[in-house]
């Protein structure tokens, strides 16, 4: 569509889809390009990367492919990411319109409950909840969001409250729309636009922290992520430092790639709301 | 036939600590078919009365009769059947249309709602209004934001008259626009005036042109109405110092005495 | 008079756009006078004073020349700018004192206090109500009209040559509109400066502008003597722009006088 033909017009938007495009592909494939369980033990343990065609970026302590590792790691970090990112936009979303439209006594307690979130830093609140309930990837899916929908709720409110102002809804009430329609075709999608560049921002986040999860050690156990693999790696970091820095480097492709997709959005979204 | 009867209005609001008096008592009446002119200075209450009327802001006090019913106590379902017959046109100062919307889907929603034309009638309908506020049936499908600061306000006007109510509030209307194209604007509604019968209460500081178009004048400062009178009268005979002031600020040409004498 | 500035073959054009904001503008501003600058929307006019005053946005072409007489003059000092939504043109979050003060202090070297007393005085000048009270609020609690008196101080308080107004009215209703041109007018007078007034408003230029300069899709139309000009205009534009205006005296468009 348009928006996305404007998107690829911008540097950042079209280095930005580019490199995501890469990772959707990668994790996507991740069966084809990596075949078989990328935890179980493939080769030698500690080859050096570059030198063996099988291993091209080595194996870690245990003999595990690191190219397998990453490839199904990345499965593993965007769907954690997207779906704890859209998780917390949902919620977000949901508090704040109900804020912005109730007003009043139901505005004050939402955004209190808002306020209790934003205070408690966001990692720890993850990192408590996944300790508390286990750990798979639906508790750390849902440990995320629980940190990161209080951002998207305040920013929704605040919108709704700006865009409630303007004329074209007092006209709308004067041509007698119901409060329903007004809500859902004038208001909402007129808030959309600046919460949705918050989104990238959030998926990124979550993103980083499920790898610090992970990495900590509460991750979902059975399966590779990248932050598992860093963890994996700080033993032998004056060795084989190899072993940390290539999923590393996959997680800052993936969060620049998602912060440049966002500077693109916002640029072409701002540039269309910014009528003269 | 009086159309709206307003009596008493009172509407305060608190800002910063203290109370504000937006209206005090103010009462007026408008007739089928003519246009009382609102006119005031900023702060004066014009568009505080002018959202009341339209029901956008509670009022505190007083009482509100339209077309023989009492106004201010309708609410809900009712209230928006009922607004069909008072509409309004805003200042457009980018504001007054959805970003998102199209022309046509800006006079449909009316349509729509109060089921003025069935749905295989509706795209007709809203060419044919087009057509009658001077813009192209073609038009209906241009985003809203493509579309000029005279023409989106033509826009509005046909949007206010597809409901055909009995009355439309105009808040300061052609403030925005260009000198030329303010002129067309006004003659658009002065032609729909004649055409259909609607009343008009129209809200402007600028008494040049509410002198055009105004039966009535109604002047405002300090949430009162301070003078009140057939146009001419008011504009020719200003009382009250509101009145005078608003007289004395119309920006007169050099020669133009001369000019009119023609 | 002598010209102050002689602008030559100015021509401007936005980053991103493929018209041209301004076209072959030539024009003198002379010494002293003041200058109308009369446009509808899009005319280039506001263009224009942003050109004379170097606020164009980065990126904008600029062909042509703008020679002053007295040497390239510096932003505050030599030129004051007022302009048009007094809302956006003061510093929410700053006094007004420290706002008027601010130009004086920057090119004049004052102290706080000299600034101060500065801002002070030209409070005054405005006639804002109470300057002393004044200088410690905050623009959100003036009115339209007093903002835009302060944006005026602000404008003066360096005390430049030349002072340009980009439609310093068009935000405020019209009884304010008449008291800040009536005070645009004295302090120009006083201060012995040069005034290019930027306005859509024929009628309001010619109750105050010496010369009057029309301007229609960035191009310059036609120029001259305020009298001369709304007298025998040249253009077919300028007789058109007079014929549309509308005061008190033109007929109404209704016909019967209330039914």
């Amino acid at each position: 569509m348009r928006l996305l033909r404007k998107l690829l017009r911008t540097p950042e938007g079209a280095i930005g889809l580019g490199l995501l495009a890469v990772l959707a592909l990668v994790a996507l494939f991740a069966p084809v390009l990596a075949p078989g369980d990328p935890l179980r033990i493939a080769g030698r343990a500690l080859t050096t990367p570059f030198t063996d065609p099988a291993f091209p970026l080595g194996t870690d302590r245990l003999g595990r492919d690191v190219l397998a590792g990453i490839v199904h790691g990345a499965r593993t970090s965007l769907l954690v990411g997207l779906a704890a990112a859209c998780a917390a936009l949902a919620i977000g979303l949901c508090v704040g319109l109900a804020a912005g439209f109730a007003g009043g006594i139901v505005d004050e307690a939402l955004m209190r409950v808002v306020d209790a979130f934003q205070i408690v830093p966001s990692f720890l609140l993850a990192l408590a909840f996944v300790s508390v309930i286990g750990a798979s990837v639906p508790v750390v899916v849902l440990a995320i969001a629980l940190g990161a929908w209080a951002d998207p709720a305040r920013l929704t409110r605040a919108e709704v409250l700006s865009v409630r102002e303007r004329d074209y809804v007092a006209s709308a009430r004067v041509i007698g729309m119901h409060p329903v329609e007004i809500a859902f075709r004038e208001i909402l999608p007129n808030v959309l636009p600046p919460v949705l560049a918050l989104a990238a921002i959030i998926v990124a986040a979550a993103i980083l922290t499920e790898a610090a999860l992970s990495f900590l050690g509460l991750g979902d156990p059975n399966i590779v992520t990248w932050g598992s693999m860093i963890a994996e790696g700080r033993n032998v970091l004056r060795s084989s430092p190899f072993l940390s820095v290539f999923p590393g480097l996959a997680l800052v492709v993936t969060v620049v790639g998602v912060y440049l997709l966002s500077e693109g959005l916002s640029k072409v979204l701002s540039s269309r709301g910014g009528a003269t | 036939m009086t159309l709206l009867d307003v009596k008493n209005l009172d509407k305060r609001y608190a800002s910063g600590g203290r109370t504000v008096t937006a209206l005090d008592g103010v009462s007026l009446t408008l007739s089928a078919g003519e246009t009382l002119g609102l006119a005031g200075a900023s702060g004066s209450g014009k568009s505080t009365l002018a959202r009341l009327l339209t029901r956008l802001v509670p009022a505190d006090a007083g009482t509100v009769r339209f077309g023989g019913e009492d106004w201010l106590a309708l609410s809900g379902g009712e209230l928006r059947r009922r607004r069909a017959r008072m509409q309004m046109v805003f200042q457009d100062v980018l504001g007054a249309f959805n970003p998102r919307a199209t022309v046509g889907s800006v006079i449909e929603d009316p349509l729509r709602i109060h089921d003025i034309v069935p749905k295989a009638g509706r795209g007709r309908e809203v060419a044919a209004l087009l057509d009658r506020v001077g813009l192209p049936a073609a038009y209906a499908a241009r985003s809203i934001r493509d579309v000029s600061g005279g023409q989106r306000q033509r826009i509005a006007i046909a949007r206010a008259i597809a409901t055909r109510p009995a009355m439309i509030v105009l808040d300061e209307a052609v403030s925005a626009l260009d000198v030329s194209l303010r002129e067309k604007v006004l003659e658009l509604l002065v032609a729909l005036q004649e055409e259909s019968g609607i009343a008009y209460l129209f809200v402007s500081h600028d008494l040049a042109v509410l002198a055009a178009v105004s039966h009535r004048i109604a002047v405002m400062d300090a949430g009162r109405i301070v003078e009140s009178g057939p146009a001419a009268e008011v504009i020719g005979n200003p009382q009250s110092p509101a009145a005078r002031a608003l007289v004395g600020a119309v920006p007169r040409l050099i020669g133009q005495e001369d000019r009119n004498a023609v | 008079m002598t010209a102050l500035c002689e602008i030559r073959q100015l021509a401007v054009t936005y980053r991103g756009e493929t018209m041209s904001a301004l076209k072959d503008i030539d024009l003198d501003i002379l010494g002293g006078e003041r200058l109308a600058i009369i446009g509808e929307s899009g005319s280039g006019k506001s263009t224009f004073a942003r050109a004379l005053a170097g606020l164009l946005p980065d990126g904008a072409a600029v062909a042509g020349s703008l020679r002053w007489s007295a040497g390239q003059p510096r932003a505050g000092r030599d030129i004051g700018f007022v302009f048009q939504d007094p809302s956006a043109s003061l510093n929410p979050v700053l006094t007004i004192g420290e706002q008027v003060a601010e130009g004086a202090r920057r090119h004049l070297g004052l102290s706080r206090r000299q600034g101060e007393a500065r801002a002070l005085e030209m409070l005054e000048r405005v006639h804002i109500p109470d300057p002393a009270k004044a200088l410690h609020a905050f623009p959100h609690q003036l009115s339209g009209g007093q903002r835009q008196r302060v944006a005026i101080a602000a404008a003066l308080a360096a005390r430049p040559g030349l002072l340009i107004a980009d439609e310093p009215t068009s935000a405020l209703d019209m009884v304010v509109q008449v008291e800040i041109v009536a005070l645009l007018d004295e302090l120009v007078r006083e201060g012995g400066m040069t005034l290019v007034f930027v306005t859509h408003d024929i009628a309001l230029a010619s109750g105050f502008a010496d010369r009057v300069a029309i301007f229609r899709d960035g191009m310059l139309v036609e120029t001259g003597a305020t009298g001369k000009v709304l007298a025998k205009p040249q253009a077919a534009y300028t007789a058109a722009l007079i014929a549309s205006h509308r005061d008190l005296a033109t007929p109404p468009l209704i016909h019967e006088a209330g039914r």
